[in-house]
């Protein structure tokens, strides 16, 4: 196996592991809540700037990560209580527009509260540099990071949700709303907290794409649809299908961005080939997407089956 | 009684609409001379405009709100970078009666601004893009770019690439046609080998599996055009992944401008530059635009800064030879076109589309004696170059 090809499979893990961060949350609260949350990627855009700002600020990379997980996760508990908790009765029209309506209110909050020039965070320094894994192969010790911290999340959550009381309310509660409340659980304040989940969750995306990618308004939208897209593949409302989705799309967007281009390069001559290449990256988690739906049109993993 | 009423309302309309006629009459010869600064102010690139304003209103401060003797009055807007938006701010504008703009930092902006200034018959002086559109057969006499006209960055990137003696690379440019123009441009100069043309997507923030593909390609550089945030995450994430200790990276200014090795840290320590102008480029009205520009505004100027300074003082020379009446058309383009200044970067001449001829310079970006790190001028790599649409302009 050439070195490139495994560089390529990290990198889809990497990806996937953020991706699973964002699409957890977003299957939590869409699968068990019902509702369409599109202020989703806000609250990865709040983490994110959270962060920037506290690293700028304190020189510490723990102030940023509590800055990130605070700051994104009081957010959507406010957002929860003043806003979404009226939408759980209602259509999933009035969702999408309300929380859409909330995505542009987040962006000029964001520019309002930290200003319109981006923030910038540094690589901390424990996390810079390269790890050689193989000879010929080095691979940067903060991707590996965020690989670890995807991984350690989804064993998280899985325990969470299989193994304690307030997953078993959780499971229940997606089930048959009214039951749980009869038996004298305040399944408001379950939803809350799950919303909560959902934003740290977020959070967490955010302080960790933060030194390595750019911080900017409209960061949430972008990844918003990929994240979608995720968690359609993988089933809606099951975390095990967010993982799954998670990894699928990851995979599939490295490997089509490197060797679709090599491949046509190959075949066509550059000024076609590069049009063409670009298309087809970009087009392909959609293809793989309704691939997958032809054969599994509730997704690979569903909630309830 | 109806009839009279008529009358009269046809009476108070006209005398509205004459004293409509009366305000919008020409500004008597005490009013500032307004121009329109049209420019991205939000927005990840919203700092380039923020230079870029700061650039130019530091030419009009030195001068105690005159350019060239001439009062004159800014009038500032930010497009948000979207064409739509700047080109209905200059329809406005020119409606408003100003007949001289400038401001517009993307190329793809500017296509949508000159247009519609132009066709009022008013004057744009650009003080960053220089599309090719309007370099060659597009070239019109109220149009003149202070800055640069794109290609020439990309070529003398190709010519310092072969100054440093690098026999195979890989080039990456977003997929659009700044960064198409870019590699074009760049593969116009360079003698050696293009191993490898890399498009990434204009929004992408992460380059790790085009990290990979440079990797496995071994090239002895590579050359890339990525401004803004894709620009500053491009070196962070190509330092962090080892690749910048093993293979060059060669880019041009603004891939890697003040603000942005600001960001990086020191990720951009070692990269090689194609530029016109350094803040330590060595003639005497740099020394002093740079020091000025630092005690006004308290941080380093960046090219974009200084082009727009450039832009303002050439702007001055031209109202100074027509006393401010740049209704005498024919006398405020000569005086324009001679281009009658000293310019920050050191040789300035318009070709005859308008376009200036400049000198360019290989850097590296050091740690100065500060301790800062800053763009050294390695070597000049071109004298006088000139684009390579001048021959189609007919003017």
């Amino acid at each position: 196996m050439s070195t490139l090809l495994i560089e390529q499979i990290l990198n889809g893990l990497q990806y996937g592991a953020m991706l699973f961060l964002l699409a957890s949350g977003l299957t939590l609260i869409f699968g068990i809540m019902g509702v369409i949350n599109l202020t989703h990627g806000s609250f990865y855009m709040v983490g994110a700037f959270c962060a920037a700002y506290a690293a700028t600020a304190t020189g510490s990379f723990a102030a940023a990560v509590l800055a990130a997980l605070v700051g994104a996760g009081l957010y959507g508990l406010v957002m929860e209580l003043v806003v979404i908790r009226r939408l759980y009765a209602r259509d999933h029209l009035d969702q999408v527009l309300a929380t859409f309506g909330m995505i542009l209110f987040t962006n000029e909050l964001v520019s309002v509260v930290f200003g319109r020039t981006p923030p910038f965070m540094d690589i901390p320094s424990f996390l810079t540099g390269t790890v050689a894994l193989l000879p010929g192969l080095s691979y940067p010790v903060v991707r590996l990071a965020f690989i670890l911290v995807g991984a350690v999340v989804a064993v998280g959550l899985w325990l969470l949700i299989t193994r304690t009381r307030i997953g078993m309310l959780i499971r229940a509660g997606a089930d048959d709303r009214a039951m749980v409340d009869a038996l004298g659980v305040d399944i408001r304040r379950l939803f809350s907290l799950v919303f909560a989940l959902g934003a740290v969750l977020c959070g967490l995306a955010g302080v960790m794409t933060a030194p390595l990618l750019a911080v900017e308004i409209g960061m949430g939208e972008r990844i918003l649809i990929t994240t979608f897209v995720v968690i359609v593949v993988g089933g809606v409302g099951s975390v095990r299908g967010a993982a799954v989705g998670a990894l699928i799309v990851g995979m599939i967007d490295s490997l089509g961005r490197a060797y679709i281009p090599i491949t046509l390069y190959e075949l066509l001559p550059p000024e076609i080939a590069s049009t063409l290449a670009a298309g087809l990256v970009s087009a392909s988690i959609y293809v793989a997407m309704a691939a997958i739906l032809l054969v599994r049109p509730r997704g690979l993993l569903p909630a309830r089956g | 009684m109806r009839t009279r009423i008529t009358a009269f309302t046809l009476g108070l309309t006209a005398a509205t609409a004459l004293s409509g006629v009366l305000l919008a009459a020409p500004a008597d010869a005490a009013d500032p001379l307004r121009i329109g600064f049209i420019t991205t102010l939000s927005t990840p690139a919203g700092y380039i405009g923020e230079d870029e304003r700061d650039g130019f209103k530091l030419a009009i401060t030195q001068e105690d709100g005159k350019l060239g003797g001439v009062p004159v009055e800014l009038v500032v807007e930010d497009d948000a970078l979207k064409p739509a938006n700047a080109k209905q701010i200059a329809e406005r504008m020119t409606g408003e009666g100003i007949r001289l703009f400038t401001g517009v930092n993307f190329s793809n902006v500017i296509s949508a601004v000159a247009p519609t200034v132009l066709k009022t018959g008013a004057f744009y002086v650009s003080l960053n893009p220089g599309p090719s559109v309007f370099a060659g057969g597009g070239c019109s006499p109220n149009y003149f770019v202070a800055s640069y006209q794109n290609d020439n960055f990309h070529e003398a990137g190709g010519l310092a690439a072969n100054e440093l003696g690098y026999k195979k690379v890989v080039i990456l440019a977003p997929n659009y046609q700044a960064g198409r123009d870019a590699l074009e441009g760049f593969k116009r100069t360079y003698k050696g080998q293009v191993v490898s043309e890399i498009y990434t997507k204009l929004d992408q923030t992460d380059f790790s599996v085009e990290l990979a593909r440079i990797r496995s390609a071994a090239p002895d550089a590579i050359y890339q055009f990525h401004p803004g945030g894709a620009g500053i995450n491009f070196a962070k994430q190509y330092a962090n992944s080892g690749l910048a200790k093993e293979i060059p990276m060669v880019l041009p200014v603004f891939s890697m401008d003040a603000r942005m090795m600001a960001a990086t840290g020191d990720a951009a320590e070692g990269y090689y530059i194609a530029s016109n102008w350094s803040a330590g480029l060595d003639n005497p009205a740099n020394k002093d635009f740079v020091a000025t520009f630092e005690k006004t505004y308290g941080r380093k100027p960046t090219i974009y800064a200084a082009q727009a300074y450039d832009t303002a003082k050439l702007i001055a020379s031209g109202l100074d030879k027509v006393d401010g009446d740049i209704e005498k058309q024919d006398a405020f383009r000569a005086a324009l076109k001679a281009a009658d200044f000293t310019s920050v970067r050191g040789s300035f001449a318009f070709g005859q589309n308008q376009h200036p001829i400049l000198d360019w310079y290989l850097m590296r970006v050091e740690r100065g004696a500060d301790g800062q790190l800053a763009q050294t001028v390695v070597r000049k790599v071109a004298t006088a170059m000139q684009d390579a649409y001048a021959a189609e302009c007919k003017m």
